[in-house]
């Protein structure tokens, strides 16, 4: 997934690195997409431009980037109603993605899936899901069907903490681990399930619960770009090479609410908790201050890759505000093949 | 084979073999699973027990245990994966070993299996087949003796196939197998042991095609899966007063060919639709609203529906047997229809 990128000389003299950097990059590059896109919807929610709700993924773009960064395009994915994270950084473009959120017909779906529903397979992205925890288990079938067919592809279930509470979770993970399957499951705590502090809801500790099965579990700092990447990198060689699943535990912080109409949130968490997050742990600002400190990459480099997501972002609500609306005729076409 | 009524195919000298309808499922399998490598089994107990009814027993010996895969008693976990495997390019036959337990799989089924070729705008695709069972009067109470093929049929993206022969269970079965989209094939456990007539060559059954199990003049037995049998002694009984019933099995629910059914009610001007679900809100009424549409001025009489009455199953015999339509009680209503008190 990488793209090329203009290099300064310091950069090139930093030969052994350089592959790191332009991959780091690239990921910045993501992380911010998702970041404007969402604030984008935001935006659209709150002048009446979009139909329905959106569950914003800002804060959370650390995980989809990083876990992303580290599969194939034919690796697979399932993802969750707070899922245009992951639709982004799997490979699916700006301009149809907002197209399907309007409800256009050149959306991914045609419009007849929306947020909740986005749908990829050019770029292995099974579906978003409506049903909390559904995806774990599309996910994990997935990599029956990987071994199966005796390829070395990988399959990715996302999920927050709030799917823990669901049995399909544990009846997948059990026969995952049973049958060696080549699944990752990604579980983004963001420390919240819903309106709810998660340990209000969640007995025991979440990673005795994967690791129950015998499936080994990494509990990583969600908000760190480079832990998700290298600890995935670890979770794709282990499937690839047949030895089953992994589990991984991000921690993480929604920066929205459960959905943009959740506005008044202080009876389930504090404005300072929020800022707390925003200004000690956001994954972008973090992965910015340690591309410069550490990386020495020029901050213009990095203005010109804001600017130049910026504009693929208002381009694309550009052309998705602009396009039309599916045919009426369209609402009986695609119940059966 | 240009017909698909297996009396039309006796006719025409079709070399046949007896077999049962358990027999009859199994070969469909074992010449599907030759034909199409993509295609395997999951559920509970399928491979080495042939599940608890020995349906598909001796299938592992053939396909090995990659192909005919025992899962925990686990199924919302394995219809989903299931529906994850159709995604990406299997054809899985997901085994629910009863009917009642599309409690526990609604969501695999309903909310994922049937939509996700629509929420995708067709890009997506779920050739995915869930075999399960319905049918009462095996004393196995409440939990285990449900006609659920409502559900299913309620549900936009969803094929549903109630075969009633052997000749129909190893056509449509295959046909099932081959659909690119999700299809429910519910089987009656007490048809299982059923002999019938089947080509010894291959062959399929389309979905949506009606099949008249016996032709009459009088009045109209619509039937489905194990209420096929009851129909058809309920017509001896009626022919033995005069009344010549014809008898329609739809076959699948979902696609319904209202086409035989109408035309059947226009010449016999009465009608009965028999499911063993439950009667409220049920297949019979689907049916008989279908009717009501489109044969009102050719009717003499009220449609009727008869299904499973609308309590839980009981396990006592003497209290379960009152829950189902017998030959008797059909047999009632058609004299009672055509006025021969």
């Amino acid at each position: 997934m990488k793209k090329d990128i203009k290099k300064t000389p310091e950069m090139e003299s930093m030969a052994t690195d350089l592959l790191d950097i332009e991959q780091y990059l690239h990921m910045y590059e993501q992380m911010l997409k998702i970041r404007y896109f969402e604030e984008t919807v935001n935006e659209l929610y709150k002048t009446a431009k979009m139909p329905g709700l959106a569950h914003l993924y800002s804060g959370e773009e650390a995980i989809a980037v990083g876990v992303c960064e580290a599969l194939r395009n034919d690796d697979y994915i399932t993802s969750t109603h707070r899922g245009h994270g992951h639709c982004l950084a799997k490979g699916a473009a700006v301009d149809r993605m907002f197209a399907e959120l309007l409800g256009k017909e050149a959306g991914y779906c045609r419009g007849k899936g929306g947020s909740m529903h986005i749908a990829d397979p050019e770029t292995g992205n099974l579906g978003a899901n409506a049903i909390v925890g559904a995806g774990s288990g599309i996910a994990t079938g997935a990599a029956l069907s990987i071994k199966l067919r005796h390829t070395d592809q990988v399959a990715v279930a996302f999920f927050g903490e709030g799917a823990m509470g669901q049995g399909l979770v544990y009846e997948a993970m059990n026969m995952a681990a049973l049958w060696k399957l080549p699944v990752i499951y990604v579980c983004e705590k963001n420390q919240y399930v819903e309106y709810t502090y998660h340990e209000e809801v969640m007995a025991g500790g979440l990673s005795a619960r994967p690791a129950a099965f015998g499936i080994p579990v990494e509990e990583i700092d969600g908000q760190d770009i480079r832990q998700v990447y290298e600890t995935t990198q670890q979770a794709v060689a282990r499937a690839r090479q047949g030895e089953g699943p992994s589990f991984i535990a991000c921690d993480t912080y929604r920066y929205y609410g459960h959905h943009v109409g959740d506005i008044n949130r202080g009876y389930y968490r504090s404005k300072e908790e929020e800022e707390r997050w925003k200004a000690e742990r956001d994954p972008i600002q973090n992965a910015r201050k340690w591309l410069i400190g550490e990386m020495e990459t020029p901050s213009s480099l990095l203005d010109d890759i804001e600017q130049k997501v910026s504009d693929e972002i208002r381009l694309g609500v550009e052309f998705a505000v602009n396009c039309p609306y599916p045919h009426p005729s369209e609402v009986t076409e695609n119940v059966y093949i | 084979m240009s017909t698909y009524n297996l009396d039309a195919l006796q006719a025409a000298k079709v070399p046949m073999q007896e077999i049962t309808m358990s027999q009859a499922i199994h070969d469909a399998f074992m010449e599907e699973m030759r034909r199409d490598p993509s295609i395997f089994i999951i559920g509970e107990d399928v491979a080495e027990a042939g599940t608890p009814f020995k349906v598909l027993l001796g299938l592992v010996d053939e396909f090995g245990k990659d192909r005919v895969i025992d899962a925990p008693i686990s199924e919302p976990g394995f219809a989903s994966m299931g529906v994850g495997a159709a995604m990406t390019g299997m054809r899985p036959v997901v085994d629910i070993m009863f009917g009642d337990f599309l409690g526990l799989v609604m969501d695999a089924i309903g909310n994922q299996a049937a939509k996700v070729h629509y929420m995708s705008g067709g890009k997506l695709k779920v050739p995915i087949v869930f075999r399960t069972t319905l049918g009462a009067t095996r004393r196995a109470a409440a939990q285990h003796s449900q006609s659920l093929q409502a559900w299913p049929s309620h549900i936009p993206g969803l094929k549903v196939v109630l075969p009633s022969t052997p000749y129909d269970a190893k056509g449509l079965l295959k046909t099932a197998i081959r659909d690119d989209n999700p299809v429910v094939f519910m089987e009656d456990k007490l048809s299982w042991q059923m002999k019938g007539l089947v080509p010894v060559e291959e062959y399929t059954i389309p979905f949506g095609v009606a099949d008249i199990k016996r032709r009459g003049t009088d009045i109209t037995l619509v039937a489905t899966s194990s209420m096929v049998q009851v129909a058809l002694s309920a017509a001896e009984k009626l022919a033995e007063i005069g009344i010549d019933a014809e008898v329609i099995d739809p076959r699948t629910t979902f696609p319904l060919d209202k086409q035989t059914i109408i035309e059947s009610v226009k010449k016999t001007s009465r009608a009965i639709v028999l499911d063993e679900g439950y009667e409220r809100y049920g297949v019979t009424a689907e049916i008989a609203s279908v009717i009501a549409d489109s044969a009102f001025y050719y009717l003499d009489a009220p449609v009727k529906r008869m299904g499973a009455m609308d309590v839980p199953v009981p396990f006592s015999p003497a209290l379960e047997d009152c829950t189902v339509p017998t030959p008797d009680t059909v047999f009632e209503m058609g004299k009672t229809l055509c006025r021969k008190n």
